[in-house]
Parts: C-alpha cells; sequence; structure tokens
C-alpha cells in the first residue's frame, strides 16, 4: 500500500516537474516576499512598505503574488524567514530593516537565483542590493517648520537608536531650526526602541513638561503625535500621514513612499534588467515626500517650506552643505562642500548648537 | 454555583496525557478558529503541525529554535522545584551572550581550539554572575528573587544595549549597532551541512541527561523536591535552605548564559541588540509544560519551538496575521493549564459538600 501510494506520489511528482517550466512561462505569478520588521499595523515604518507591497499587487494585479511575515525578530530568527521564504517559491525578496543585514546576505549567498533587497543596510552582492530612504530632507523641512511655528525654541526629538540614520536626521532638523532662528534648544530623548507607543507618549509628556512645543519622532508609532494633540502642542508624522491621529497638532509628516521603488525594481527583475545598487531615494526619486501642510500654520510659513523642499527636490539645495560645524565649533565641511553619501552613510557627529552628547 | 473543588488523588496516568489532550483540543479549537477567520483548516494546520517538520532543513530549524528553550527550562526547572523563582532568565541569557561573545571578540582575527569552550566558560559565567544577585539578596536578606531577577533583565538588556552601541560596536560597520562578526574559531560547528543545526544542541542534550540523572538519583535531586514541597520537613533534615537558593539561582543562571552564548556564537554570529526574541520568558512556559522534568522540558521546548516555526510558516503560506497565530499559540497553552486543572480539580455544581477536605495533592 504504502510502495504504490509513494510510486503514485513519485509519478505525480515527475509530470508536475515535466509540466513545471512550461506553466511557469504561462501562468506561474511572479512571487516576492517582504520581511517586516514590525507589525503591520504600526501606521509607521512597516505599515509604510506594506503599503508598498500592495501597489505592486494592484500595478501587476495576477502577475505578482506577495507574502509577508510580519514582526520577524532581528536576530536567529531571521534566516529562516528568509529561507521559509525562498522554499515557499518566492524569486525576489525585501528586507526591510537593518538588523535583518547580515542574514540577508547569508542567504543571497546560498541563493544565488533569488533576487534580495535589503533596506538601510550596506552589504551587496550581485544578488542583493540596498536601498533607502533620504528622511533627511523631509527633517531638515520638519526642522524649518518647527524653528517658524515653536514659541519656546525648545524642539523635542524622539529618538530611537544612534545610528548613522538617525543622527543624520537630528542634523538636519537642526539646521533647518537654525535657519530660522538663533536660540533652538533640541531635547532629544532617546527611547531604545522603534515602536512601543506607551513610551513614546512618556517621552512626549516629559518633553512637554520641558517646554518644548514643536515633538519630532524618529519612532514609528502615532502615540507621541496623540499626546501633542491632547496637550496642545505641534508635533512632525512619522514614516505615515498620521493627520488623523492628532488633526491640530499634526504640522506635516515625512512619508516614505515605497511603492514606486518596488514597482520599478520588480520589474527589473522580470525584464532580467535587475541589476544590484545602494540606491538613496529620495523626493526627487518619489521616496520621499511631505503631506499637506496643516491650515493651522501661516500661509507664508508653509509656502517657504514648500519653496524649500521644491529646491532640495530639483537638487538646487542639499541640506548638508557647508559651512557644518561640529559640537566643538569645529568646521568640519568647508563652505560650499557638501557632504558625500558616503560620508553621510557614517555620520557620528552632532552638528554645532546640539548640547549633550551622543550615547555611545 | 460551579465550585472547583480539590481531587483526592490525582490519576498520574492522566498527568502525563494532558499535555497531548492539551494539542488535540488545540487542534480542534484551531480548526474552528481558521475556519470562522476564513482560512482553509486543513492547509492551516498542516502549515502549523507537519510543513515544518517536513524537511531535513525544517528539522534541523526545530532543534535550533528548541535548544535555547530546552537549555533554559531544565536549568530554571531545578530551582522551580525547589521553590526558588527566577524570572529573570532572560537577562542572564544576556549576560552569558554578552560575557562569551567578549571572550570571543578578544580572540578576533585569531584561530585556536581552545576559544570556544573559553567562550562558553565565560557564557555560564556571565548568566551565573547576573543571577548571583538574586541569590545573595535572597539567601542573605530574603529579598524577593522574583522581583530582583526580573528587573535585572531589562538592566541587562540595557547593558547589551550600551555596549554594542559603545564599546563593542564594529569598526566597520559605518555606525551600526553589531559586533564583528566571530572568526571561525569562535563559531559553533554545524552539524548538517546546509543546516544550521550546531554543537550547542548537542551539549544541551547531554546536560539534559545530567541534569535528570542528578535530579532522579541522586540526594542532591531529593533534597530539591523536599525543600520545594515540605520545607519545614528539609529544615529537620538539616536541607540548607540557602545553600539550595544558591544552587537554584546558579544552574539556572548558567545554563541561560550558556544558551545566550549558543545564540550568539551559532546561529546568529556576532553580538546584535537583539539577541534572543524573548526565549528566557517562553523557557518558564516550557519548564511547566515540560512537568519540571528534564526529559518533559525537551519535547515541551520541541512543541513550542514548533509553534513558533508553524507560526511563520501559517503567515508564509497560507498569508494568515501573526496576531492569528500568536491567539493559536495561546490556545495550546490555555488547553494544557485548563486540563491541568481538571485533573487536580473537578468541578462541582451547588453547595460545597461537608465532606472531609482532601490533602492537597502535590505539584
Amino acid at each position: 500500500m504504502t510502495s504504490r501510494r509513494s510510486l503514485f506520489a513519485a509519478t505525480l511528482f515527475a509530470g508536475a516537474a515535466a509540466l513545471a517550466p512550461v506553466s511557469l512561462a504561462a501562468d506561474e505569478p511572479f512571487k516576492v516576499g517582504f520581511v517586516y520588521v514590525g507589525p503591520v499595523g504600526d501606521h509607521g515604518w512597516t505599515y509604510q512598505h506594506d503599503q508598498g507591497r500592495l501597489a505592486l499587487e494592484e500595478h501587476f494585479g495576477d502577475a505578482v503574488e506577495t507574502t509577508f511575515v510580519e514582526n520577524v525578530s532581528e536576530g536567529a530568527d531571521t534566516e529562516r524567514v528568509i529561507r521559509q521564504l525562498v522554499d515557499a517559491g518566492n524569486e525576489m525578496i525585501f528586507t526591510t530593516s537593518f538588523g535583518f543585514m547580515n542574514a540577508t546576505a547569508n542567504m543571497a549567498e546560498q541563493f544565488p537565483d533569488v533576487t534580495f533587497e535589503h533596506a538601510t543596510g550596506y552589504r551587496q552582492a550581485d544578488n542583493l542590493a540596498t536601498y533607502l530612504s533620504v528622511t533627511y530632507q523631509g527633517r531638515y523641512v520638519s526642522g524649518f517648520l518647527a524653528g517658524e511655528l515653536s514659541e519656546t525654541g525648545k524642539i523635542g526629538y524622539i529618538a530611537s537608536f544612534p545610528i548613522p540614520e538617525v543622527i543624520r536626521d537630528i542634523n538636519a532638523v537642526m539646521l533647518g531650526a537654525q535657519a530660522v532662528r538663533d536660540d533652538v534648544e533640541m531635547v532629544i530623548i532617546w527611547a531604545n526602541t522603534w515602536y512601543d507607543p506607551a513610551r513614546e507618549a512618556e517621552i512626549a509628556g516629559v518633553m512637554i513638561d520641558q517646554g518644548v512645543d514643536v515633538i519630532i519622532q524618529h519612532t514609528d508609532s502615532p502615540a507621541a503625535l496623540q499626546v501633542a494633540e491632547e496637550r496642545g502642542v505641534w508635533a512632525v508624522g512619522q514614516a505615515s500621514d498620521m493627520t488623523r491621529f492628532g488633526p491640530t497638532a499634526h504640522i506635516t509628516a515625512v512619508v516614505n513612499d515605497w511603492g514606486p521603488y518596488y514597482v520599478e525594481r520588480v520589474q527589473a527583475v522580470m525584464d532580467g534588467t535587475w541589476e544590484s545598487h545602494d540606491f538613496w531615494g529620495g523626493m526627487a526619486e518619489d521616496v520621499i515626500r511631505l503631506t499637506p501642510i496643516n491650515e493651522r500654520v501661516p500661509a507664508d510659513v508653509a509656502e517657504e517650506a514648500m519653496a524649500i523642499a521644491a529646491s532640495i527636490e530639483d537638487g538646487s539645495f542639499h541640506p548638508f552643505t557647508g559651512p557644518l560645524k561640529n559640537q566643538a565649533g569645529e568646521v568640519v565641511v568647508p563652505e560650499g562642500v557638501t557632504m558625500t553619501n558616503a560620508e553621510l552613510a557614517g555620520m557620528d557627529w552632532y552638528v554645532e548648537g546640539i548640547t549633550g552628547a551622543l550615547p555611545n | 454555583m460551579v465550585r472547583l473543588e480539590p481531587r483526592a488523588e490525582i490519576s498520574p496516568v492522566m498527568r502525563w496525557l494532558t499535555p497531548p489532550l492539551a494539542v488535540i483540543l488545540t487542534i480542534i479549537a484551531g480548526a474552528i478558529l481558521f475556519l470562522a477567520m476564513g482560512y482553509d483548516p486543513a492547509r492551516s494546520l498542516r502549515a502549523f503541525f507537519i510543513a515544518p517538520l517536513s524537511s531535513a532543513y525544517g528539522l534541523a530549524e526545530l532543534g535550533v529554535k528548541a535548544t535555547p528553550l530546552i537549555l533554559i527550562a531544565t536549568g530554571l526547572a531545578v530551582g522551580f522545584r525547589a521553590g526558588v523563582w527566577n524570572i529573570g532568565a532572560e537577562g542572564q541569557l544576556t549576560l552569558g551572550a554578552l560575557a562569551g561573545g567578549y571572550v570571543g571578540l578578544l580572540f578576533w582575527g585569531q584561530a585556536g581550539w581552545f576559544i570556544l569552550p573559553l567562550m562558553m566558560i565565560a557564557g555560564v559565567l556571565g548568566g551565573m554572575a547576573w543571577a548571583a544577585i538574586p541569590a545573595f539578596l535572597k539567601a542573605k536578606f530574603d529579598v524577593n528573587e522574583i522581583l530582583v531577577s526580573l528587573m535585572l533583565t531589562y538592566v541587562g538588556l540595557l547593558l547589551l544595549s550600551a555596549l554594542i552601541y559603545g564599546p563593542l560596536r564594529s569598526p566597520e560597520g559605518f555606525g551600526f549597532p553589531e559586533s564583528r562578526m566571530f572568526s571561525p574559531s569562535a563559531q559553533l560547528p554545524n552539524l548538517i551541512a546546509g543546516t544550521r543545526l550546531h554543537l550547542g544542541a548537542v551539549i544541551t542534550g547531554v546536560i539534559v541527561l545530567i541534569v535528570w540523572f542528578l535530579m532522579s538519583r541522586t540526594l542532591f535531586g531529593f533534597q530539591v523536591t523536599v525543600i520545594g514541597q515540605a520545607p519545614a520537613a528539609a529544615r529537620f533534615a538539616g536541607f540548607s535552605r540557602s545553600r539550595m537558593i544558591w544552587i537554584s539561582l546558579m544552574m539556572g543562571g548558567g545554563l541561560s548564559g550558556l544558551a545566550g552564548l549558543f545564540e550568539v556564537t551559532g546561529p546568529i554570529g556576532q553580538i546584535v541588540p537583539t539577541i534572543s526574541p524573548g526565549y528566557g520568558f517562553t523557557a518558564i512556559i516550557v519548564a511547566f509544560l515540560g512537568r519540571l522534568h528534564p526529559l518533559g522540558c525537551v519535547l515541551a521546548g520541541l512543541l513550542v519551538a514548533l509553534s513558533y516555526l508553524g507560526g511563520e510558516n501559517a503567515q508564509i503560506t497560507v498569508g494568515m496575521p501573526q496576531a492569528v497565530t500568536g491567539v493559536f499559540q495561546g490556545m495550546l497553552l490555555f488547553f494544557l493549564l485548563a486540563a491541568d486543572v481538571l485533573v487536580r480539580y473537578r468541578l462541582r455544581v451547588g453547595k460545597p459538600a461537608p465532606a472531609l477536605i482532601p490533602t492537597r495533592g502535590g505539584r
């Protein structure tokens, strides 16, 4: 009985194998997998990646099938999840958090026929590309708006972890605010998490108690915004349009729009034109955009903010152009020189005017 | 009125039958849940229980996932039997990974057979050192070890965070929070090519057997049981309570530390900000699921590991959200605990009977 069944299964398998190439070309959808660090319902980072995934499905229809795994721990589990996605037939896999880097690189080495894209990392290979959003562009405009709108001159920054991306963005906010006024004080509090609504709300409360009246966050939940709304101060949304969580407080949000990038890259693999790269997407590449500025913001301020955004988008202005001084007042970037992506990738110093040391 | 009444006698057969019974009940309730949520129940259950075990890679991953759970649970179970409640295994794991990993980084770029054993010793000592704090406070001042060990977990995680953003940060890592990758001599060898099953799984098996022997065949095991179940009798017999506190926490801490070291030198390969997805806490569940018996911990560890693998697999193949897979895992524990209660107590409707109150059964 058993042997007959296995013989039957073997025949079936052989038949399927013979048919496989034909059916693959005919109507098998192209399978794309996503590995998320947070829940799809975080209303921030992971939510936006998932919006990008949905944009893929909408664009390609039945030609593409997507799968995601959420809340994947950045440790021993990552590699297995990626491997399971490969085993399930995914031909392209996006891993969307820094902590997935080495697991993604290992899997890329083991599966040269699968195409990998890793967000925010620095390891590339022939079948492994990296991509990130240059949020500092939006942060600079946020900083400008914060400088204009703050009465106390105190801007709060809920920081996640002291990695270059976050340090870059803190600096961008400071530079944007300093373009408006000299008395900016940034209150930076490290949440040590990307997503913890309770802690984010608590930090927002502490900041407001200290006189902060504009809160900018580098964490993913809308909790801080809700506190800002309650306490009557301004706040800037993170990664996603968070207007509905604080219609009065929400100045604007720096939105990550991954859809166009994902569509382009999947199309490239399907066309056979995909190449590995290290992609920095900003406003010009439609990866970063600002949501419409709150109507409570004076019209001339909003207009000026949009003009700055436009100048960043068309490349006529770069927030990290010298002269830039560090906290000690030493010139790090001379006048007229713009920092390169390589320099920005490893940024580990605060610009002048930020008080307090980097956690080290 | 519905009451729970202690049973005079607890059937030893039922005590061992409840876990499989709970699994069966979970499967039935899970099927109903999946059906109600609009997923094919047969396919979902297959994704949970069978698919992860249907390849050599899947079986190896089961071992990878279960190793830290079994190792920690085995250590904790000894303490739990003695009535010493070490809830801080997660912190002890972290300290073990840090201490052992640090030794590995000291020998970065070097080769030598002695590196791994040194790292293991450091890992065990790291976990023990962290557990020594609640042990000292408990033995000396009778400070509640539950609170101390739990709170130290958060201190341990922050310490890891401070070190990985500071001195342990890789100089080649562009400022990202990760250590260097360990040199080959500082990584646990894989047992089967093409999988991640590492030497740590074998060591864990040996340790489980040793603990089993200690608990069931030696005076020490007898003392643990007596101190846990009848402290007064233990005192009368001259068993030292503070010695038991120390031994319990050192075993729990040491094995947790070793588990943490296995994670960083095995599947992860470097020190990172998130070493464990909560193994130290999950292992508490594993210990009780396994009836605080070393071999029971092995079965329970494998079952819980399978539920994680199955949860991931169900997300991938059935498209189930993680919340649903979490509910399913929760149901498994719920049924187990419910079955446990019913084995020890009976449901009575009506007023309490004025009968003799039976003595309460042991654990």
